[in-house]
């Protein structure tokens, strides 16, 4: 299960890394949700893996509980990361809309790539 | 604290406090901004005055306001026999600059920012000489750099003012920096930051091995402020200052402290052979050099400025000898070198002032025209040539003695005659600023006809020099200050007698031999001058200048390579630190064996994890197919969610499944204004490039998640655990942490939430009211839109969930405290099942049907939330301290009452706003697209449609 865990944290790491390295919005954007996931997971994970243990508190004797902090923490995570997606997207999407292209990285069109790109 | 150190805080803060006032008084006048500078001196003088007979008697007043007390921070003062001397010699000239200025500037130049910058240094200054903690000191130190690249380039539109006060700044600045380095070493060693302890260390401080780095970083710093051999050459250069500045900080204040630095350091780092080597070489070269410099300038300034250079070398070889003799030698001439330079100073600003020149070759003669300046200047200059009976030659002497009968690596002869050398240039350029300036025949093409100044301006000067021959004629009036002063430099308890006549010593004769010298060397100045001119010299500025831009060359290609705005080269740096770091760390330090077990994998998660990783594969190999990728992130996230849930964690589980419904929705919102396919123009190489920057992120944060997994930690879980039901009143610990525990940190997460709410909406509006709309509206979407956009069965399922979908919010948010749910849930659940009318009715069907602004709903849950944390006070408990109750009444069974539910009342309203204000943003701009607006809930009615035909009939 802990390489299972280990593994899903790294492709999802990978996935988002190639996508956020890519040169239009909407790749960018979807590289940045799976990076949300990466982290979202690892974070869960620091808390260590349990089966069958949910923090929910029981009334019938002992018994063993999985850390609830690391969900905490994670659950608000995965709220805040899609309010950042939202904006991200609203931002992308003025991009688009006002210069018609989604690019993201500065378009070397004359000769003189460093004034070109003071100016934008 | 005591009275005495009430007293000397109120030193402290005075200056910076007072600074305030100059500015603002300018209003009233150049006169008002004066007396509002002087007032917080002279108090502070005042006060020192106050304190002064207690120093004297050998008492130190102390003052401590502990900051940091954990880190060695305190706001601590102490004054003792050397801060009094430097304390009393800051706010004594500071006062009579304040006078000289006020006649000196004239009504163009902004006086009111001149003597706020001057208190600020003032203030600066007083911090160094009286901190009691090194790092406080160390601020005090980059303050007074700050403020005299204030003051130095205080002419802004001289660009010699401009230059010499950035240069000034790098070479001081830079110097601060190696002396924090020093410092911190310091305070490492002794294990305290306190002055007082680390003078009381020294012992174990010049026996640690880390004594030579200290050391040498300390008189890196105390070198460059003052203007020590080679770092002299910013001195110069600041002389573009207003002659009242250089007056005070380049004779009197700032170009001391590194003196005093050494001095002040004395008991701690004194007394070795690196000591010596370092301080008194370094010294007595910048002792010669600098006279000799000096001697050969035309510009009056230049000429005091190098002078200058060449008596605090004078000071450092003092100091560098580390005998108490030599100590009362530097004290004492720290006293005599302010009395005259400050004044040769004043002289030379009111020459400049009078003849509109300050080049030695068009002057001469002055005589005649200035007599009561000629007087001053030459009282002055006589006293800095050593000459009987003013106080420069009862402390030069004292210096010739020590340099008599000092080694140097076997050399009994180098430093004596060196020492001469020094003495015998001194004399020289002395007598040229009186011979050259004031006597000689009377000119008639000075570029204006000088006079003498009004009182107000020669006053300063004349105090000084009454000063120079009081001490002069009389020296036993200083002894009590230079004891004092003496003795908190060397930590022993002297008792020296400053006299005139000490009988024939050696010290005499080379006296005579650099009076005599210097006399000789002035009548053959035209010819030495003709040489000097012709020979070759290495010129400072140019050399500082290349070495500069050598650096600024340097950084630019630093910043070129490692930031030029390709985010794909910062995430390449940054992942291969990573990676290597934690291998590094990994390598050097090994770890620890796994102290847990591989948990078993059912068939299931398996399937699910090979759905992951496969979605994740096409996503990036296919991402070219927007719709398509959106498709498989989908099937992530609820990957994810279903680990969760197997993971016990339901809470997360419920929470994922609902954010990435309203994530797909939202991107697909956004999606049909963006081009539907990313075109393929990566090349092969960058793809490669990418490819194996992701790989080694993703393999790095892979073996770091897999070795903490196989690892146990303390945690402060159980803590949460065993107070969950007692103290917050619910069963479910994640929500209890999330609306007790840690309610401060939800409560600025829903503020988060909220403000990104508010800004995609303004970004929408910004959009709207741009060009973007006209290109909206001009933007054919239609092939894009479903037929039937409306459908009937998605209207009626729609309606017949959203009751369902509410119920069920309400569950989910009720039972929170105690099982599975929460707000966040439920604010996700019912953004979902408002959300479905929108899809299935159309935006503005569903608008008109809405009654609470989503902004209201917004700061509603804010000040919920908030307010349910202030109830909190009412109680007497800290702000978010929950309360609860179990209420009985029948028939529900008995539930639970809990503030804790109120604030996740705030939760759940603020995500339900700031989630609903998104969506309506991003569909607001469906309208403007040229979106029909239709008023049926959808486009075939069946029910409509018998009406109609019960009509007909």
């Amino acid at each position: 299960m802990e390489l299972i865990v280990a593994t899903t944290v790294g492709v999802l790491t990978a996935g988002g890394v190639y996508l956020l390295l890519r040169l239009r919005t909407f790749p960018v954007i979807l590289g940045l949700a799976l990076l949300s996931y990466a982290v979202n997971v690892f974070l869960f994970a620091s808390g260590r893996l349990a089966i069958d243990q949910s923090p929910i508190l029981s009334k019938y004797g002992e018994a063993t509980y999985t850390d609830p902090l690391p969900q905490a923490l994670v659950l608000t995570a995965i709220v805040i990361s899609f309010g950042m997606t939202a904006v991200l997207v609203m931002i992308g999407l003025g991009a688009y809309l006002e210069a018609e292209s989604d690019r993201v990285d500065i378009e070397p069109e004359t000769p003189d790539a460093n004034d070109q790109g003071e100016r934008t | 604290m005591s009275h005495e150190g009430i007293l000397l805080f109120l030193i402290a803060v005075l200056p910076f406090a007072g600074a305030l006032l100059p500015g603002l008084m300018i209003r009233a006048g150049r006169t008002a901004s004066a007396v509002s500078t002087a007032v917080p001196t002279l108090m502070a003088l005042v006060m020192l005055c106050i304190l002064a007979p207690a120093v004297l008697r050998g008492e130190v007043v102390q003052a401590q306001i502990d900051w940091l007390p954990q880190l060695g921070l305190s706001a601590s003062f102490f004054l003792d026999g050397l801060g009094l001397l430097f304390a009393g010699m800051i706010l004594g000239v500071g006062l009579l600059i304040t006078l000289y200025a006020r006649f000196y500037l004239s009504g163009d130049d902004p006086v009111g920012q001149f003597y706020t910058y001057l208190l600020l240094f003032q203030g600066a200054m007083l911090g160094i000489v009286i901190s009691d903690n090194i790092l406080l000191l160390l601020i005090f130190w980059e303050l007074t750099s700050l403020s005299s690249f204030l003051l130095i380039g205080y002419w802004k539109h001289l660009p010699e003012g401009r230059q010499g006060a950035r240069m000034a700044l790098a070479v001081t600045g830079a110097g601060g920096l190696a002396m924090i380095g020093g410092m911190l070493i310091l305070g490492n060693i002794v294990g305290s930051y306190n002055l007082t302890d680390i003078l009381q260390a020294g012992d174990a401080i010049r026996a640690s091995e880390w004594y030579l780095p200290a050391l040498i970083l300390i008189l890196l710093g105390a070198f460059t402020k003052s203007a020590q051999f080679p770092f002299h050459f910013w001195l110069p250069h600041a002389m573009a200052a207003p002659t009242p500045v250089s007056a005070y900080l380049h004779s009197a204040t700032m170009v001391k402290a590194g003196v005093f630095l050494m001095a002040r350091m004395w008991p701690a780092l004194a007394g070795t052979d690196a000591w010596f080597y370092i301080v008194a070489t370094i010294g007595l070269i910048t002792m010669v050099v600098g006279a000799l410099i000096a001697l050969f300038k035309d510009d009056l300034k230049a000429l005091l400025a190098f002078s200058t250079v060449s008596h605090l070398g004078l000071l450092t070889m003092l100091l560098g000898f580390g005998t108490e003799a030599a100590a009362v030698a530097a004290v004492f001439h720290i006293i005599n070198h302010l009395t005259f330079k400050a004044a040769l100073f004043m002289t030379a600003g009111i020459v400049d002032h009078e003849t509109h020149t300050r080049d030695i070759k068009r002057l001469g003669g002055l005589r005649h025209l200035m007599p009561i300046t000629f007087l001053i200047g030459t009282v002055a200059a006589l006293s800095m040539a050593g000459i009987p009976l003013f106080n420069g030659f009862l402390s030069k002497e004292m210096m010739l003695e020590e340099a008599s009968h000092t080694d140097w690596y076997g050399s009994a002869y180098a430093v004596p005659v060196l020492a001469t050398i020094g003495a015998l240039l001194s004399v020289a350029y002395s007598f040229r600023f009186v011979g050259h300036v004031f006597l000689g025949p009377k000119r008639d093409d000075y570029p204006q006809t000088p006079h003498d100044p009004p009182f107000g301006m020669w006053a300063a000067p004349a105090l000084l020099v009454v000063l120079v021959i009081a001490i002069g004629v009389a020296p036993f009036l200083a002894e009590g200050i230079v004891t004092a002063a003496a003795s908190a430099v060397t930590g022993a308890d002297l008792h020296p007698h400053l006299k005139i006549w000490h009988g024939v010593t050696p010290a005499l004769w080379m006296s005579v031999a650099a009076i005599a010298g210097g006399a000789l060397l002035l009548m053959l100045h035209r010819q030495l001058d003709r040489i000097w001119i012709a020979a070759p010299r290495p010129e400072a500025k140019a050399i500082f200048d290349r070495f500069v831009a050598g650096l600024v060359v340097a950084s630019r290609w630093i910043t070129e390579v490692t930031h030029n705005g390709a985010i794909s080269r910062y995430l390449a740096i940054f992942t291969v630190t990573s990676v290597l770091l934690g291998f590094i760390a990994y390598s050097s330090s090994g770890l620890s064996a796994p102290t847990r077990d591989l948990l078993g994998v059912p068939l299931v998660i398996a399937v699910g994890w090979v759905m992951l990783v496969v979605a994740t594969v096409s996503i990036v190999v296919m991402h070219h197919h927007r719709f398509r990728a959106l498709t498989l992130l989908g099937i992530i996230g609820l990957s994810i969610s279903a680990g969760f849930a197997y993971l016990s964690a339901p809470d997360l589980a419920l929470t994922q499944i609902s954010v990435e419904t309203v994530t797909i929705m939202l991107l697909l919102l956004a999606l049909h204004f963006l081009p539907k396919v990313t075109p393929k123009e990566s090349p092969i190489g960058l793809r490669v490039r990418d490819g194996i920057i992701a790989l080694t992120a993703g393999g790095g944060v892979s073996a770091l998640a897999y070795a903490f997994l196989m690892r146990d930690i303390e945690t402060i879980s159980d803590y949460h655990i065993a107070n969950s039901y007692e103290g917050g009143g619910g069963t479910n610990v994640v929500n209890v942490i999330l609306v007790d525990f840690r309610g401060y940190d939800t409560y600025g997460e829903i503020i988060v939430l909220g403000i990104a709410g508010f800004v995609i909406y303004a970004l929408m509006r910004a959009l709207l009211d741009g060009p973007a709309a006209q290109r909206l509206k001009n933007t054919d979407y239609s092939q894009d839109r479903s037929r039937d956009r409306h459908p009937l069965m998605m209207v009626v399922v729609t309606r017949i969930l959203m009751p369902i979908a509410l119920v069920v919010g309400l569950y989910i948010f009720l039972r929170g405290h105690n099982q599975p749910g929460g707000g966040f849930v439920a604010g996700l659940v019912v953004a979902i099942a408002l959300l479905m009318q929108y899809m299935a009715s159309g935006f503005a069907w569903t608008q008109e049907r809405k009654k609470i602004e989503y902004h209201t709903m917004i700061g509603l849950g804010v000040v919920v939330a908030g307010a349910t944390g202030a109830g909190a006070w009412l109680a007497g408990q800290p702000f978010l301290t929950s309360a609860y109750t179990y209420v009985h009444l029948p028939p529900i069974e008995e539930f639970e009452l809990a503030t804790a539910m109120l604030f996740d009342l705030g939760v759940f309203l603020t995500v339900l706003g700031a989630v609903m204000l998104m969506l309506y943003s991003l569909s607001r701009i469906a309208r403007f697209a040229g979106e029909t607006v239709n008023v049926a809930p959808m486009d075939y009615d069946p029910g409509a449609q018998v009406a109609e035909e019960e009509a007909e009939r």
